[in-house]
């Protein structure tokens, strides 16, 4: 009875609903939107690290620490016999990082050498291509590093580095390939040459600085060397992500805020315009509280057409950009976030149906709030049209 | 008739070869005699570098890839351990502070007022842009100590004749297994360096570009180090006035002068 009620009362009201639906509508699309693309950005990167740097997770060196720099000077040592194992069955792979000097052109460039072996399959790197027996070494360079170094594929350039004992040597490397990585902690200043070259070059045989296990394979203690699963790697991407929601977080706001105020002044303009109405309906014995449902319940289901509608264009609209994606700038790239070029969205259930909750109790509560009113009316004033 | 011309043509063949033998011997032993020994020389060009203490006031002019930049400084340098540097212009470096004490270094900004200690990869960082690294400028000067020396040849250097000698480390543990100085005759002082890694790859170089004499020692004050590997003019150091074995106050060498 009182949703028929309603629902009249709606239709009767014609443009100014059509006006709030599609308004609210847009801003449960919009929200849908910007959420489905902070959550695809959280997916894309950690799929990307998990691919190309973190594979099923890390056994460091004791004194390694990615965040000091200064730490890599001393963080070289020899497998453990059980990570070593792993290394051998091919399950794991071990990288060596060694403080180098690079110069290109006749430039400076501090670099971290990094020796990986050519033939792993752990991570999603082009190494195979270190493989080139040649006098030079070869050097594998990401496009970010060989931009910086004003470099391409078949350049040679000197690269200078201290071994155990501390003393200098120098070489030329040979770059055999720029790799397009999304991933800039594999890239920038890096410089990627066979393990077994750079162990021969540092003096440092069978060292390394860490092993990254495949995704397929559990880890096992190691008293010395310490491991770090794929949560505990990928908890910076997820709390960057999250600043990022934060600052999006913004823009739901205003956009709510807007579809609020919409509703919330169609509210206090119905309750203004149909005062008549209201002390009809409770001299035909509807209560105060049952009137201020009534009103509530008209509100509320601005927010549920909005839904409906929402869905009718919203549901193809993120359908089609789920699959195409969304084109990045460079300017991304400088975010700190392995995204690469294209940036798709994904969509959950639990997203989309908490959205539409938060969506529908604000219109309810918004739609509420100016309805208590007609609790202070008095059945008389109201059919006279004065005001409580 | 036979066998006694070929016992003729051995006998002549061995008079040969013996009389070749001792021309050879004698052509090397002469030559050893002509060349002085390089461990000597080495120990005669620490005497004229190596002080008990020195104060020294440098200019160094660093020739970058666009333009040129001039400091001064003056270093307090006890023996190999303990030196104190503090540099004078331009008023952007005025005041900075570095202190040395056996195998540590410490630098003191004005400009943020913090002492900072450069250790690990800061090391490896050149001194003010220069062609210098803090670790350059760290090493032992004492040349003897730790390379052991072989004269390879004689040489010519901005007019002056020079040894060179081969330079090889005695320890492992050395930034720069192999050296190579070309040693005034007189003067016993470098006139020309260069620093190779251990590929034998040319990594530094210096050029003294003028001797003085100073407090009785020849020394080199005006000298050109250049990065090989980097492109650019190098590194002018000009010694502008130097003081060999004065009293320097303890307290100079202590991480309360960095801020002082």
């Amino acid at each position: 009875m009182m949703l028929k009620l309603a629902l009249r009362n709606l239709w009767g009201a014609g443009l100014r609903t059509v006006l709030n639906v599609a308004v609210l509508s847009f801003a449960f699309v919009a929200i849908i939107w910007l959420q489905g693309l902070y959550e695809g950005m959280n997916q894309q990167a950690s799929q990307a690290l998990l691919r190309e740097a973190y594979g099923g997770g890390q056994y460091w060196h004791p004194l390694y620490d990615p965040y000091d720099p200064l730490s890599i000077i001393d963080s070289q040592g020899l497998l453990p016999v059980k990570i070593d194992s792993f290394v051998h069955r091919k399950q794991a792979t071990a990288i060596l990082l060694i403080q180098g000097t690079l110069y290109p052109q006749g430039r400076v460039q501090t670099v971290v050498i990094s020796g990986i072996d050519p033939d792993q399959r752990v991570l999603d790197m082009p190494v195979d291509v270190l493989k080139i027996d040649d006098s030079d070494i070869p050097a594998l360079l990401g496009t970010r590093m060989a931009k910086t170094c004003g470099l391409s594929t078949g350049d040679a350039v000197i690269l200078r580095w201290r071994d155990r004992n501390g003393t200098f040597d120098a070489r030329q490397i040979r770059i055999v390939e720029i790799m397009h990585t999304n991933v800039q902690m594999i890239d920038n200043g890096r410089v990627w040459i066979p393990l077994h070259k750079l162990q021969e070059m540092t003096l440092r045989p069978n060292e390394a600085t860490l092993v990254v296990l495949d995704r397929s394979t559990t880890r096992t203690a190691s008293a010395d060397w310490t491991f770090h699963n794929t949560d505990e790697l990928l908890q910076d991407i997820h709390e960057l992500v999250k600043v990022k929601q934060i600052g999006g977080m913004v823009l739901y706001v205003i956009l709510l805020f807007l579809a609020m105020l919409a509703i919330f002044d169609t509210q206090v303009l119905s309750i203004f315009r149909r005062r008549k109405e209201i002390g009809t309906l409770m001299a035909l014995g509807m209560t105060r509280w049952q009137v201020v449902r009534l009103f509530t319940l008209e509100g509320a289901l601005h927010g549920i057409f909005a839904a409906l509608l929402a869905a009718i264009y919203g549901i193809p609209l993120l359908v089609i950009y789920a699959r195409h994606g969304m084109q990045l700038t460079d300017a991304v790239d400088s975010m700190g976030i392995s995204l690469g070029t294209q940036l798709y969205p994904v969509y959950s259930t639990g997203m989309i149906l908490a959205t539409v909750v938060i969506v529908l109790t604000t219109v309810t509560v918004v739609s509420y709030l100016p309805s208590r009113r007609i609790a202070k009316l008095k059945p008389t004033d109201a059919l006279r049209g004065k005001r409580a | 008739m036979i066998i006694s011309w070929q016992k003729e043509v051995t006998r002549r063949l061995l008079i040969f070869v013996e009389m070749a033998l001792i021309g050879i011997l004698a052509a090397k032993t002469e030559l050893f005699a002509a060349y002085p020994d390089g461990t000597v020389l080495l120990q005669r060009v620490d005497q004229n570098s190596v002080a008990k203490t020195q104060v020294v006031e440098i200019k160094m002019i660093i020739h970058g890839r666009r333009s040129d930049r001039t400091l001064k400084s003056r270093s307090f340098i006890e023996g190999q351990e303990r030196a104190f540097s503090e540099y004078t212009s331009p008023p952007r470096e005025q005041g900075t502070k570095m202190l040395k004490l056996g195998d540590q270094l410490w630098t003191f900004d004005p400009r943020t007022d913090r002492t900072i200690q450069i250790s690990g990869h800061l090391l490896r960082q050149s001194v003010m842009g220069s062609d210098l690294s803090y670790e350059d400028m760290m090493e032992d000067e004492r040349l003897s100590d730790n390379y052991s020396a072989t004269v390879a040849g004689s040489d010519t250097v901005e007019g002056r004749e020079c040894w060179i000698l081969e330079l090889r480390g005695k320890h492992t543990d050395l930034a720069y297994p192999k050296s190579k100085i070309w040693v005034d005759k007189e003067r016993y002082v470098a006139l020309k360096g260069e620093r190779f890694a251990k590929s034998g790859k040319l990594l530094k170089s210096m050029t003294a570009k003028r001797i003085d004499r100073l407090d009785g020692r020849w020394v080199a004050t005006w000298i050109l180090y250049k990065d090989e590997l980097k492109t650019g003019g190098g590194t002018e150091f000009i010694i502008e006035s130097a003081k060999y074995d004065i009293d320097i106050p303890e307290q100079v060498f202590s991480k309360a002068s960095l801020r002082r």
